[in-house]
């Protein structure tokens, strides 16, 4: 108990916080070029509505989409060491990251919370694409930890959203050491014998796919995402090849056995909460059940119409 | 259009007479029903004869008929909430062998079974049913997956065989399957496996070492096909024949022999001539065995389940 006093401290942050965002703003769809409405995107949890292309999005939207009711609880990220290796690019690490947490308003690359999807206990950890790549270093690693302890500790489900280019290179070995660290935390959430289920989002890549990443009891993925472990120019390169059409993507993760399911965002919620139901509810609640599935949906439902 | 085997071909000449008249009737306006029913209790009585001695061979045939319902059929009529699971995380996602999560009479169990394919392009796609190591692996994770939260396993067992390729090998079929049984063997929740068509050899067992094992009545249970067995004993595939009878490959034998622990009657003609009826036979059946496992402590169920195969072979026919 005393690791959540001081660690997490569970605070309940404004739950559906809008953005500012002009409201009459047009986007371009990266896939067909196409100009799409923003409050239309936006309304269509960012899917292109012309080609069903699938854009990214904000940890805390995602939340939104997945938990019951669209609320949740965010928990405060536990405090970590900030440039550890003082490195420096062209840039300070450290203005890098006090940049990325103006820009985004998270304090680092993942946002981790807990409530209810279908009723049932969840805590998801989701990836911020737009902090410096989603890219994992020791605070993420953190986060991934913490989300675990936390799943364990409330017997709930843990989701993790990664949407990363990998490790962070201005952490050095430090980052390289988040592998070990989230397959230790993705193996305690199994260990204690609670689902853990990744919702791959693009781009799952890097140190992130070559650890908890590709470690969930189901894995999911969302269409057109890239997924894998080298990055497409960096194999080019290397075989001096052209790589064939869909490499990296969902479907051909689909097909090459790396992931149980693409899912359309859409579908996103119903398909959790329909698997989390098969795996953690598996005795039919009602006394009787018919083996053959009723002929029309509803049918009993609706009862005489008199 | 109906397909009739061999055997058929009196059943097939009084149902084409049926049609006939029918046709007539639509035509004209005449009353042939009295001459309908004497033709269709003259089909039945030649279906009854038929089906009620049918030699190992011609159930071979009937365990191989184009419209005998398949796993996806089943998965259609008797499973709910299918969400199918796909891939071993090694190497590929095998379309021959089926796997997911589903509610069975209520019961959220494992799915597992083989599909041969329904038209040309599935066959293909799904390669005749005969599954690759990835296949096999997709089990093994699935059946974990199972064992982990403690969900039931189902097995739905319908191939000529596993695959007999480069490839395969290449990539280790024989360990493929040989995991597949450890995992069969060793998984501590409910397993009911049923064969619904052809059982064939390791990669029927890979998925079959259950607590209990069912058979539809007209389905074969085989270490070899009789077309293998003829070609290396009698070297010659033409006496697939004689050794299928030798074989004792029949749903009945396997009974006998203890290989099974019960048979799922067929409507009369064989399953192809009642689908919906056969789909429900076997859901049943799977679902009674399942509801007397379902609680059952989980080191007895995988001890019982060790010792009923240690059994095999110490009773002969
Ligand atoms: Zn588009």
């Amino acid at each position: 108990m005393n690791w959540l006093t001081n660690f997490i401290r569970p605070k309940i942050k404004a739950l559906v916080r809008k953005t500012d965002v002009p409201e009459n703003l047009w986007d371009k769809c990266p896939s067909c070029t196409k100009m799409i409405f923003h409050r239309d995107l936006e309304a269509n949890q960012r899917v292109c509505p012309h080609c069903g292309h699938h854009l990214r999005l904000k940890a805390k939207r995602r939340l939104e989409l997945l938990f019951d009711d669209g609320t949740f609880t965010c928990i405060e990220l536990p405090k970590t060491a900030t440039d550890p290796l003082r490195f420096r690019d062209q840039k300070k690490y450290s203005d890098r990251l006090k940049d990325a947490r103006d820009k985004t308003g998270e304090s680092d690359a993942i946002v981790v919370a807990h409530g209810t999807i279908g009723r049932l206990p969840v805590v998801i950890a989701a990836f911020d694409f737009d902090f410096m790549g989603g890219s994992m270093g020791i605070a993420v690693g953190e986060g991934l930890v913490a989300a675990a302890k936390l799943a364990t500790l409330q017997q709930a489900t843990l989701i993790a959203i990664p949407s990363s280019g990998g490790a962070r290179m201005q952490e050095g070995i430090l980052s390289l050491m988040q592998l070990p660290r989230t397959v230790i935390a993705a193996e305690q959430v199994k260990e204690a014998g609670l689902p853990f289920i990744v919702i791959l989002a693009d781009p799952t890549t890097g140190g992130v796919s070559a650890s908890f990443a590709m470690l969930g009891d189901i894995a999911i993925a969302e269409p057109g995402a890239v997924i894998g472990f080298a990055g497409a120019r960096v194999i080019e390169e290397t075989i001096r090849e052209k790589l064939p059409a869909g490499f990296q993507r969902s479907e051909y993760l689909l097909e090459h056995g790396m992931v149980d399911m693409v899912v359309h965002r859409h579908q996103l919620r119903d398909t959790v909460i329909r698997t989390l139901k098969l795996i953690l509810q598996p005795t039919p609640t009602a006394e009787i059940v018919p083996l053959l599935k009723p002929v029309a949906d509803g049918a009993a439902a609706s009862g005489p119409a008199s | 259009m109906t397909h009739y085997l061999d055997f058929e071909k009196p059943i097939a000449e009084l149902e084409g007479k049926i049609e006939e008249l029918r046709r007539l009737t639509s035509d004209a306006g005449v009353n042939i029903a009295d001459e309908v029913g004497r033709l269709q209790s003259k089909v039945d009585k030649q279906l009854r004869s038929a089906y009620g001695k049918l030699t190992a061979w011609q159930k071979v045939q009937v365990a191989r008929h184009p419209e005998r319902p398949h796993f996806v059929d089943y998965v259609e009529a008797l499973i709910d909430e299918w969400t199918p699971l796909a891939g071993d995380r090694l190497f590929g996602e095998d379309a021959a062998l089926i796997g997911g999560i589903g509610r069975l009479a209520g019961y959220s169990c494992v799915i597992l079974g083989n599909e041969k394919g329904a038209d040309t392009d599935d066959r293909v796609k799904r390669n005749f049913g005969m599954a690759r190591p990835e296949g096999y692996r997709k089990a093994q994770r699935l059946m974990k997956l199972a064992d982990r939260f403690r969900l039931p396993v189902v097995a739905l067992v319908d191939t000529p065989g596993a695959y007999p390729g480069i490839d395969a090998e290449a990539r280790g079929q024989a360990e493929a399957i040989a995991r597949c049984m450890e995992i069969c063997l060793a998984i501590r929740v409910p397993f009911v496996a049923a064969v619904i068509g052809e059982g064939g050899s390791g990669g029927a067992i890979a998925i079959a070492a259950a607590n209990r094992v069912l058979m539809l009545e007209h389905s074969i249970y085989s270490v070899i096909s009789p077309e293998g067995c003829a070609s290396i004993l009698w070297r010659s595939a033409e006496q697939a024949k004689e050794a299928a009878e030798a074989l004792r490959l029949t749903a009945q034998d396997l009974l006998k022999l203890g290989v099974i622990d019960s048979i799922v009657p067929e409507p009369l003609g064989g399953a192809h001539r009642d689908r919906g009826r056969t789909i429900q036979a076997v859901g049943e059946a799977v679902a009674r065995n399942l509801r007397e496992l379902i609680g059952q402590d989980g080191g007895v169920l995988r001890m019982r389940r060790r010792e009923k195969f240690l059994e095999m072979g110490r009773q002969g026919l």
